[in-house]
């Protein structure tokens, strides 16, 4: 595959569930991509050198700098933004713990940091929290001091355990 | 910002990146994860003509054990090494040391390689390389197949051993010694940033290797004796290292960050195990 400087290239990837295609050159990043192309504006670009965290999607279910990947390079995979995770206007667990524990203020880098979240709460389903500090520190926020988050994160972790164990008591 | 204008090819294989970069020249550049590249293009400190992209090369992505050697192809990102269970029998000092490389969610894209051939004098990766005298191979399509002991490919700073028509295809990592203690630890401004000064340590009877990072232009390797006259010889280490001021320290606080973590990640103080 050879995409020339100047060339729009039509890529195809799987956004949030459904098939999807924009055009590109080689060097458009994933996140304006995301944002101008398809419209999931909920990715936000911060920094745009991989520091702040706010551009954070999955890439095959992998969280990562949607700033510090090309569009070309999504080329055939799967991406997941921040809005694939509430259904039907309705927020998801994680989105309502942090409201809960006021985990935002301004909001800007919490699209990333709930996208990290998602990672993490299934590589690591139970952690405490110095595992979640050091997750949160591929994130900057200026605004919450973090603390919030901590406790949301937390929070969702021990409710998911256990509806995991309701489940299978019912079993 | 943006990066400037570039050609984008996708290599299927290793052959294909190498006869890119034999076309292209100085003109190409190599992508893998990209989480040291990709920075450096959006601010136009780079703008190569060509970016090859190596993510689809299969046959550069292998990660084994042989010759006494854990060999890592440059398509293996640091996550992979992270999650290798064994990681922390075959190759303790790297096992250490991965958690201090960026945050997980740059090592989920973050290759082993990548960071080898970046070069950065303050990463993690170069500096255990260095620490246990571990190879870089650089491959051509015309040259031969070079590998480079990692002391002499790293140069300065972003500067290395490697042709233009190259590419670091592989780098290896001896394997565990019995009798030896290896150890790692680093200051940074927080947990993830670059390293003000990282130390790698490999602990012997009566010396220890100890490599530094973040310090001088290069990781750099000295063998110190343990015991009484430790403490002068890391003061000598300190000084040698040139030193600079910069926005985040200044280099009297790199020579006592050296000194002082030095001797307590060598005789085991607590907080210097504490990672």
């Amino acid at each position: 595959m050879h995409v020339r400087a100047d060339q729009r290239f039509p890529i195809q990837i799987e956004l949030n569930g459904r098939q999807r295609e924009g055009l590109a050159e080689p060097r458009m990043q994933l996140c304006d991509f995301l944002r101008h192309e398809l419209g999931t504006t909920g990715v936000h670009v911060g920094c745009e050198h991989g520091v702040c965290g706010a551009c954070t999607v999955l890439v095959d279910g992998v969280a990562s700098r949607s700033c510090l990947m090309l569009a070309v390079q999504a080329h055939e995979r799967r991406i997941d933004t921040v809005e694939s995770l509430s259904r039907d206007n309705i927020m998801n667990d994680l989105q309502q713990a942090f409201s809960r524990h006021h985990a935002l203020q301004c909001g800007f880098c919490t699209a990333g940091i709930l996208m990290s979240c998602v990672e993490f709460l299934e590589r690591v389903p139970s952690p405490d929290e110095n595992q979640v500090r050091d997750m949160l520190s591929g994130h900057l926020c200026r605004c919450t001091g973090y603390t919030g988050m901590v406790r949301a994160v937390l929070e969702v972790a021990q409710q998911r355990q256990e509806t995991l164990v309701e489940n299978n008591n019912d079993v | 910002m943006k990066p400037a204008v570039f050609d984008y090819v996708r290599a299927a294989n290793k052959r294909e990146a190498l006869q890119q970069l034999t076309e292209h020249g100085e003109q190409a550049r190599i992508i893998a994860g990209g989480q040291s590249l990709m920075a450096v293009l959006n601010m136009r400190l780079a703008q190569p003509k060509v970016l090859i992209d190596i993510n689809q090369a299969s046959d550069l992505h292998y990660l084994k054990v042989e010759n006494n050697c854990l060999k890592v192809g440059a398509a293996v990102r640091q996550v992979e090494l992270l999650d290798r269970t064994s990681l922390v029998d075959e190759v303790p000092l790297l096992a250490q040391a991965m958690p201090w490389i960026g945050h997980f969610q740059t090592r989920n894209r973050g290759t082993v390689c990548g960071s080898v051939a970046h070069a950065d004098p303050s990463a993690e990766i170069p500096l255990c390389l260095v620490t246990l005298g571990g190879t870089v191979v650089l491959e051509s399509l015309k040259g031969k197949r070079r590998e480079v002991p990692a002391a002499e490919f790293f140069q300065g700073v972003l500067t290395t051993e490697k042709r233009p028509d190259e590419m670091v295809v592989e780098v290896q990592f001896p394997l565990r010694e019995a009798d030896v203690i290896y150890r790692f630890y680093e200051v940074a401004m927080r947990h993830g940033d670059f390293a003000l000064v990282a130390l790698a340590a490999c602990i012997r009877q009566g010396e220890v290797d100890l490599g530094v990072g973040g310090v001088a232009d290069r990781p750099t390797l000295r063998r110190l004796p343990l015991g009484a006259e430790l403490k002068d010889s890391l003061n000598t280490l300190a000084w040698s290292l040139g030193a600079q001021d910069d926005v985040h320290a200044s280099a009297p606080y790199r020579r006592q960050l050296v000194r002082e973590l030095g001797q307590q990640l060598i005789e085991d103080n607590d907080h210097a195990r504490a990672s």
